[in-house]
């Protein structure tokens, strides 16, 4: 491969799973229109899910899904071990995602609900930079193929790899949707870091933030908007507590 | 010659989620066959509790990120049976143009990158890719159009973000409509290509005799609600799951088991293709001709065909579907609704079989109980006896080690599991 003459060396990837949905690492076989000369970037040396060949010399990998048992703390830190770079991918693994939902109850308590008496092992979600150092952060319930094209090339090029700043309001406006608070609707578009081109309000129904904040937000001014528009701050609430992204803000309120 | 061995296949590849196969031989004689699931439990019937109805879909959508659809439509027919809500007819029929999209992607994924490599002992679809590029290029073109139908219908390939309670929140434009139709006509050369391909690979000779499980509504072919049916003979309402399913938890594997009216029943697409064979278009049974496979067929390597015989079903249904929406002027998409205290399951045929969600609301809408069924629990018992039985034909048949070890992960991947699902 080259690029502007310059000669490019693939890069040699892993992609590994642990509590989820497994919907992040899908996306990489998602585009179709692109997909071989995405995958024409890769060498990839592990991903048990489209894959049966395992190697452990991968340079990079992409860690999707939150951490809810000691024996994944343990994969966690051999993958930390193997990698130059470890990138959390997806919600699950930037913020501990919905599983995160249940560390709201006693653990105890959440296994009886679903398993009645069966002793199931199970611990509070856990994001993975809790557990080890993450180099690189892709957040998205899923991620979006487009930035993690993005993100990619900038890794195959040696060039600077950067998520935007600035909130979905930003890509909504270019989009030219109505704005949802104008429909009675709380959207956490002003607060929620962009990159995912406003999809959600884009498709008429709110953002809940799987992206998490946005640097430099203005939350109270948020809260004044919720209050304004005469909205429900139990629901601005619900929607906060979705992904787990606002935990910092959330406690800070109660 | 009496054989012993001992596989122990750990997180097996190309499927979705964690499980594991053990199969133990001893003198030339099965001592023991099983199919463990040992993925993660994330708990959703308890965290979704408290939630508002409204925010509930948008949340056990995560359940799966292969049919996130059928997971969103499934919960969204449950809480609107629940608390008497009927969605306009234009977005019912954008609804099932979704669940189209997301099966043939599911589909065509299991199809090419999960299936296939095994019949040309590949480890994966990369180096199809080198040795048979017009196949994979139609694999990936089939891939394509049922997403692009996903984010015409509903904004996103995974996780949809405009199915909504009372109906979707926006409608497909008419262009948009318009390019699929043409995409769909389009790729039916893919479609045949595909077909052609699989014409050509030898499926295993495996039958043991099991009961399919399916949903069935007398006008269609199933997709969302109607009648919870069984090969054998047993029909019941919607609301009568618990009956279809009898869940029980076994020792060894963290997915729960079900059966009905014998020792395991199956569901996915060949169980529909059994029980719903004269409701298919039929360009879809001219298809299923062509591969030799009439219902009731109780051979679960044909799993795989009965996909790709869905798949011709699915172009054909979603030209007629798109052509009813091209005549609909797309404004009635949502109705208003009062929350409501009620209680009602929705049951639909994702990708993988039948789905099941029960929802109770109170008066304010919030859920205060839910129950998920997923198409994988209602597998894995019937992927377990399979395991069993597949072994000792090998064995009988004085296959090696290795063969055998071959045709028990092709059973396993053959049934589509989507374990992390099943787990949920």
């Amino acid at each position: 491969m080259n690029h502007l003459g310059i000669k490019t060396e693939k890069i040699r990837v892993g992609s590994f799973d642990f509590t989820c949905c497994e919907g992040c690492q899908l996306q990489l076989a998602n585009k179709e229109s692109t997909l071989p000369e995405f995958l024409s970037l890769l060498d990839i040396r592990n991903f048990r899910e489209i894959s049966s060949e395992r190697h452990d010399d991968y340079d990079i990998a992409l860690v999707e899904g939150s951490i809810t048992r000691s024996d994944e703390i343990e994969r966690l830190r051999a993958i930390r071990a193997r990698a130059k770079v470890l990138v959390a991918f997806g919600t699950c693994a930037c913020f501990g995602g919905v599983n995160s939902l249940k560390n709201r109850m006693p653990q105890d308590e959440v296994v009886r609900e679903v398993y009645d008496g069966k002793p199931i092992e199970t611990m509070s979600s856990t994001r993975i930079a809790d557990i080890v150092k993450v180099d690189f952060s892709i957040p998205g319930c899923p991620v979006s193929k487009d930035e993690v094209e993005r993100v990619v090339v900038s890794l195959v090029n040696h060039s600077l790899v950067s998520l935007p700043k600035y909130p979905v309001c930003v890509e909504c406006k270019q989009r030219l949707n109505t704005c949802l608070f104008d429909l009675g609707v709380i959207c956490l578009g002003p607060i929620t870091r962009a990159g995912c081109d406003a999809v959600c309000p884009t498709g008429k129904t709110a953002c809940l933030g799987c992206r998490g904040p946005a640097e430099d937000l203005n939350y109270p001014s948020f809260v004044q908007l919720v209050s304004d528009k005469a909205l429900s701050a139990a629901e601005m609430r619900e929607k906060l507590g979705l992904y787990n992204g606002f935990g910092d803000y959330l406690e800070h309120e109660s | 010659m009496k054989v012993d061995f001992d596989l122990d296949i750990r997180h097996l590849q190309r499927v979705e989620g964690h499980g594991n196969i053990r199969i133990s031989v001893r003198e030339g004689r099965l001592r023991e066959a099983a199919w463990a699931v040992v993925e993660t439990p994330r708990f959703f019937e308890a965290i979704v509790k408290g939630m508002s109805a409204e925010l509930a879909p948008f949340l056990t959508s995560r359940i799966c990120g292969i049919c996130s659809i059928s997971h969103t439509l499934t919960s969204i027919r449950a809480l609107e049976r629940a608390m008497e809500i009927e969605p306009p007819e234009t977005a019912r029929l954008i609804r099932l143009l979704a669940m189209h999209g997301e099966t043939l992607q599911s589909h065509a994924l299991h199809l090419f990158f999960l299936a296939a490599p095994d019949f040309l002992d590949l480890p994966n679809v990369l180096p199809l890719m080198q040795s048979h590029p017009d196949i994979v290029h139609a694999g990936l073109q089939l891939k394509e159009l049922g997403n692009e139908i996903s984010i015409a219908t509903t904004g996103r390939a995974t996780h949809p973000v405009s199915l909504v309670l009372g109906g979707v929140s926006k409608a497909p434009s008419k262009q948009r409509l318009k390019e699929l139709r043409q995409m769909i006509g389009e790729r039916r050369a893919a479609l045949d290509k595909a077909s052609w391909f699989f014409g050509t690979l030898r499926i295993p000779d495996f039958v043991r005799e099991t009961e399919f499980i399916s949903l069935r509504n007398g006008s269609t072919y199933p997709s969302i609600g109607g009648d919870l049916v069984s090969s054998d003979g047993v029909v019941r309402d919607e609301n009568d799951y618990l009956t279809m399913t009898n869940e029980y938890l076994v020792e060894f594997s963290t997915s729960k088991f079900t059966k009905l009216s014998r020792q395991s029943s199956a569901a996915g697409a060949l169980a529909r293709f059994n029980n719903n064979f004269d409701r298919l278009h039929p360009a879809a049974r001219e298809a299923a001709a062509a591969f030799g496979l009439s219902p009731v067929c109780h051979n679960p390597f044909m799993n795989s065909v009965a996909q790709l015989v869905e798949c011709h079903h699915i172009l054909s249904d979603a030209e007629l579907i798109i052509d009813r929406l091209l005549d609909d002027d797309l404004l009635d998409i949502r109705t208003e609704y009062k929350p409501k205290a009620g209680a009602a399951t929705g049951a639909v045929e994702a990708p993988r079989g039948i789905l099941y969600h029960h929802m109770e609301t109170d008066e304010q809408g919030k859920v205060v109980k839910a129950d998920c069924i997923i198409p994988t629990t209602q597998n894995n018992a019937n992927i377990h006896y399979d395991l069993h039985a597949l072994a000792e034909q090998a064995l009988l048949e004085g296959k090696t080690e290795q063969e055998t070890e071959k045709l028990c992960v092709m059973l396993v991947r053959s049934y589509d599991p989507c374990i992390s699902c099943s787990v949920h």
